[in-house]
């Protein structure tokens, strides 16, 4: 790595400072608090909801995230009738402007062959049990739009306010990989 | 090309392993590999789909036993070494040797503070989309030898128009430098369509199509 660095900046393709300064971002700013902040506010704003899941990308774009990397933004909610997975069979395509870096099971072989053939199956070994009558609608991100799931607001959590409601929301209910219980004795 | 990247759909890959508490990265080697890439993103020497059939392009047995990052700096290498960049002797020296023709672009660190973007890959329609939402379509049964996005598991399978994305920069041309706009459709196939009638009946899987990839149903 190191000697790679040293002939790009030799060659004049790269300030080295560069690098630092994007893994400093990755490893700071970007990451799923950003999605679970837009997850509260549909749970919270009716009319946010509404535009999110009409065009994603000019909703999240509202609220001031400017989504460089992630051109074109999908939302997706889950209901008591469908339960949204979203995947990247070909590669590792994911929202990073708003989840950070995919974790390494997300970019795994056993997650990319299987989420799309027995996702229910998948899951219920992850620890996530999806009721045999609930569709599982898979999204496949095999071009440049993006996927967010907006999991479902956790009964037991009416009034709370739109910040103590993006601390429920995890990085794995928004890929559709995992769910958000009841809160207990929370608050 | 019909790669072991294409995974959709193959078994014995074992159970998906969590890790609790995962960080960013696992070393910094491969925080570095990242930025690396992004950097010469920037630099626009290759694109997007040049870079991701160049991993396609690795040896399924590589593919198959290298980390993620592992791929990224084979692929990253790969790329410098193909387009003309850096020369196998200069990797082997771990030094410049020679000149490169200047970079089309360079990541400032303001740019690089900001977080590198990539812009948006929708392109203005120069013909109407030929698809419509709900209209029933089948994916053409292709096997370019090259760069493509239509994943094996739904080739000549039968599913439904749900979203009209708009007109994108099509990979199959986009690999070769011609960005040739195409409409992308989000398609939706029901479980047993693409894995028999014993597969879940209650299964939907979509996967986004540009419009060479699809004839009516």
């Amino acid at each position: 790595m190191r000697a790679l660095e040293r002939i790009l900046s030799e060659k004049g393709y790269l300030d080295p400072s560069v690098l630092d300064r994007i893994v400093e971002t990755y490893e700071t700013r970007i990451g799923p608090h950003v999605g679970a902040g837009i997850v509260a506010r549909a749970w919270v704003d009716p009319i946010f909801r509404a535009s999110l899941l009409t065009d994603g990308t000019a909703a999240v774009r509202a609220l001031g995230h400017d989504l460089r990397r992630t051109g074109h933004l999908t939302a997706v909610e889950n209901t008591s009738e469908v339960h949204n997975l979203v995947v990247c069979t070909l590669c590792s395509c994911y929202p990073h402007d708003i989840l950070g870096l995919p974790p390494v099971w997300y970019k795994s072989a056993p997650y990319r062959s299987r989420a799309v053939k027995d996702p229910r199956g998948m899951l219920a070994e992850m620890g996530v049990t999806i009721p045999h009558d609930v569709v599982v609608r898979v999204w496949d991100s095999t071009a440049e739009m993006r996927y967010l799931v907006v999991p479902e607001r956790p009964a037991g959590t009416e009034g709370w306010r739109e910040d103590e409601l993006a601390r429920l929301v995890t990085r794995d209910s928004m890929i559709g990989a995992g769910l958000i219980g009841r809160p207990a004795g929370y608050r | 090309m019909d790669g072991v990247h294409d995974m959709g759909g193959i078994d014995g890959f074992g159970p998906v392993e969590r890790e609790q508490h995962e960080p960013t990265f696992h070393a910094p080697w491969e925080g570095r590999v990242l930025a690396l890439t992004r950097a010469m993103g920037a630099a626009r020497a290759w694109n997007l789909d040049m870079s991701r059939f160049t991993l396609e392009r690795l040896p399924p047995a590589v593919y198959l036993t290298s980390s993620y990052y592992e791929r990224w700096l084979l692929g990253l290498e790969a790329n410098l070494v193909d387009h003309g960049i850096v020369a196998p002797d200069e990797l082997a020296a771990r030094r410049s040797l020679r000149h490169a023709p200047p970079p089309p672009g360079r990541l400032t660190v303001e740019q690089a503070a900001g977080f590198p973007g990539r812009g948006s890959f929708e392109r203005p329609a120069t013909r109407p989309a030929r698809f419509g939402v709900g209209e029933a379509v089948r994916a053409r049964n292709l096997h370019p030898a090259g760069h493509t996005r239509l994943p094996r598991y739904v080739r000549g399978h039968a599913g439904t128009v749900v979203a009209v994305h708009g007109c994108h920069v099509y990979p199959d041309s986009s690999v070769r430098g011609d960005e040739d706009p195409q409409w992308l459709y989000a398609v939706r196939f029901e479980g047993p369509e693409l894995w028999g009638p014993d597969a879940d009946p209650h299964l939907q899987v979509s996967v986004d199509a540009f419009e060479p990839y699809l004839e009516e149903a």
